[in-house]
């Protein structure tokens, strides 16, 4: 070290070299390579394959009390369903155990005078059960039914007529939906987007929840304290790698999802450091926060579970609608940095830069990293108590 | 031997509790996240804004647009002056869906044509955009039928009897609040059994307990128990704050529950002590469970059906324990499931915790000895 080296290059200095010592320490834990590049892998992979709200195959019971030609056509229609898979009986009562085993999610019942009251052109009901233990795939389960149905009445009247019932021509409105952004409605396109946010989440904050915590448990602290460092350099040289390492794996991320489950990316790369930046210094904050209260690393993983990880997957709007959540939450919503995070990448992916959702989630994030990082610098104390 | 595991299990309890913030977090975190998850995590879509975009002057679109005003699905409806506030309204997320009414709208009716209606829906939230496409194809039937009221009698052709079994009223809480048992109580046993050695091994005194008379055998039952014994408490705690506070049903037997319980809780921890077993450091050994964790419940069928999984990962998800205690706990709260339903579910996560005991045990002593 040279006498007349200047205070402004001694801070560098020391700045780097702490960098250089915590990618040392990131790099000798292989574990480290495992969340910034397995994981997100690992979670595009389930959200990409694994979580999609796309009714496919669901086991429906079709009660068929006696076989009739009708009957018979109809189970045809359901068995040509993609969204159902078909299992056949005559009796009412072995369903009930099957829907209370879960193993069919839903019940029709065509009871034995079917076939007459169709003959003779009365109404002639057929039963839907439904499992409201899920309600959403209840729900769902209920409509596509009642479309098979519908369907399968158009055909046995072309059959019988020669023409379509008079019920298609009594609709007078007729409503036709178009889905901008993402016209084939797959739900890949809108989880995988969020699927970063979760990545991103968990890098920033998990990871740099044990730093601090490891440095207190382990007693390494002390000889940190020990040297020349202030509280900037302590803070900026645990911030620097673990940036570097988020970032990478939001490219990660980015190129798998577009490569490999071919989610468009509508927006710019610029608009995207943008945003990831600020949210990536928000989570890096709030990790490092955690870090210095607890200094205990399995109370910092708890803490960065609860804070971080979980409203990340249920508050932010990833999976789960947030205007369908109670006021109180729906409010609470408005300080996490997911929320704003979730909804600038479905934006980027799928619209484009649209800075009027950019634009004030950009600004949220930025507040919500300076009240972080305020709190992470005055909690900071470069001395042992 | 019993004496020696018992001082084992005294000394793992005091090494959580002794930490005022461990102690915090053992009690506080679960019961705060089933009280906002419980209501958080619903496909439901409710107070959504909309908008609508009327070039219609006559009185037939604004009975259709009543129609909208008056469901509670929708919390706003904002009037577009013009077709070019469209993309603005549906970009800026203001407006989850738009409907486009013709001009020609009411004439059409009148003059008994079809009349079309344009529903622009935002992609970037499919899953609830489809949702609020089903609220508005809806709406427009009722605004049909109300349409030929006058004209004939309703067809009497079709009629499809719909009936919810088990949660009749559609109430989100009773869906969400059984499966957050399953998936609360696995976080926190999978968190203290990883971590339990990890930090013996970080901190250096795991030598000590292997120079200890205690074998290893019963190093992992007396590092276990605790685990066991808080999953058992906070899987208590929840299912009382979930038959109290949210009224959810619990109608099946309480024998049940707890044997379930127990089987579920022996294969997280065997999952949690093969984590330990490998991890050098409690990093490892926390990213180790998160690495498990996430798949596990993001594919147990609570946050989507495993039915609409594709088959190859369908046959992967039966190695998760979490899928088939959802199926238990749904069932015993709200299906009053018989025995065999439960035992059917039970035995693989015996299973389960059969192969990762042993395999943790068989790698614990390789690594000791």
């Amino acid at each position: 070290m040279s006498a007349q080296e200047s205070p402004t290059r001694a801070w560098f200095r020391r700045v780097a070299g702490l960098v250089r010592k915590e990618r040392l320490q990131i790099r000798r834990d292989a574990s480290s390579y495992l969340i910034a590049g397995v994981m997100p892998l690992l979670l595009l992979f389930i959200y990409g394959y694994g979580v999609t709200l796309d009714l496919r195959r669901i086991p429906l019971a079709l009660v068929i009390e006696r076989s009739t030609p009708e009957s018979a056509t109809l189970l045809t229609s359901f068995r040509n369903s993609p969204y159902f898979d078909v299992v056949l009986t005559h009796h009412r009562a072995n369903v009930e155990d099957r829907l209370i085993a879960g193993t069919v999610k839903g019940v029709v019942v065509l009871a034995a005078d079917f076939s007459d009251r169709t003959e003779r052109g009365e109404a002639a009901p057929i039963q839907v059960i439904v499992d409201g233990s899920d309600p959403n795939t209840a729900g769902l389960v209920f409509n596509y039914v009642q479309g098979v149905w519908a369907n399968w009445l158009d055909q046995i009247s072309i059959e019988r007529r020669g023409t379509i019932a008079p019920r298609r021509t009594i609709s007078a409105v007729v409503i036709e939906p178009r889905y901008w952004f993402n016209p084939d409605v797959r739900s890949q396109n809108f989880l995988i987007p969020g699927s970063v946010a979760i990545i991103m989440t968990l890098i920033g904050t998990l990871l740099t929840a044990l730093v601090v915590a490891r440095e207190w448990e382990r007693g390494t602290i002390e000889a940190l304290m020990a040297t020349p460092m202030g509280r900037a350099e302590f803070l900026l040289g645990k911030l620097i790698p673990y940036y570097v390492l988020g970032m990478t794996a939001m490219a990660i991320s980015v190129v798998t999802a577009v490569q490999v489950f071919h989610v468009p990316f509508r927006g710019s790369i610029p608009a995207l450091l943008i945003v990831s930046s600020t949210f990536l210094i928000a989570m890096l904050s709030l990790g490092l926060l955690i870090s210095t209260l607890t200094r205990n690393q399995f109370a910092a993983s708890q803490v960065a579970l609860l804070t971080a990880f979980l409203p990340a997957f249920e508050l932010s709007g990833f999976i789960f609608e947030i205007d369908a959540m109670p006021l109180p939450i729906r409010t609470l919503t408005y300080f996490l940095p997911a929320r704003y995070f979730v909804s600038s990448l479905q934006t980027l992916f799928l619209a484009g830069d649209v800075w009027s959702v950019l634009g004030p989630a950009t600004l949220a994030l930025a507040i919500i990293a300076s009240v972080f990082l305020t709190l992470l610098v005055r909690s900071t104390r470069m001395r042992l108590e | 031997m019993w004496h020696r595991i018992f001082t084992l299990m005294v000394k793992e309890f005091l090494a959580l509790w002794r930490d005022p913030k461990s102690r915090a977090i053992i009690i506080g975190p679960p019961i705060f996240q089933m009280l906002i998850f419980s209501f958080a995590a619903t496909q439901e879509v409710k107070n959504v804004n909309i908008a609508v975009q009327n070039r219609d002057w006559g009185t037939s679109s604004r009975d259709l647009i009543a129609l909208f005003e008056g469901s509670p699905n929708f919390s706003k409806i904002e009037f577009l002056d013009d077709e070019s506030q469209i993309p603005q309204a549906i970009d800026s997320r203001r407006a989850l869906m738009v409907l486009s009414i013709q001009s020609d709208f009411s004439r059409r009716l009148a003059a008994r044509e079809t009349a079309d209606v344009q529903m622009l829906l935002d992609g970037r939230r499919s899953n609830a955009a489809q949702i609020v496409a089903g609220y508005a194809t809806e709406i427009v039937g009722r605004f049909n039928a109300s349409l030929l009221q006058n004209e004939r009698a309703p067809s009497s052709e079709t009629i499809v009897v719909g009936r919810i079994w088990f949660n009749p009223n559609q109430l989100t809480t009773w869906n969400t609040v059984p499966s957050l048992v399953a998936i609360l109580t696995t976080s926190m046993g999978l968190l203290v059994t990883a971590l339990s050695v990890a930090r013996e091994r970080e901190l250096g005194t795991f030598e000590q307990l292997l120079v200890s008379p205690l074998g290893p055998l019963e190093i992992i039952v007396g590092k276990t128990a605790p685990a066991f014994l808080i999953g058992l408490v906070q899987a208590t705690n929840m299912v009382l704050i979930g038959v109290f506070l949210f009224r959810v049903p619990f109608l099946g037997s309480v024998w049940l529950l707890y044997v379930s319980m127990a089987v579920y809780l022996f294969s997280i921890i065997g999952v949690g002590l093969f984590i330990s077993s490998l991890a050098k450091t409690q990093q490892q050994a926390i990213l180790g469970a998160f690495v498990f964790m996430v798949p596990a419940m993001s594919l147990s069928g609570f946050a989507s059906p495993i039915e609409n999984m594709p088959d190859w990962l369908q046959t992967m998800t039966l190695a998760n324990p979490v899928r088939y205690y959802i199926v238990i706990v749904k069932g015993l709260f709200l299906k009053n499931a018989p025995a065999e339903v439960i035992f059917a579910n039970v035995w693989p996560m015996g299973l389960i915790a059969l192969v990762t005991l042993s395999s943790a045990a068989w790698l614990f002593r390789h690594r000791m000895e």
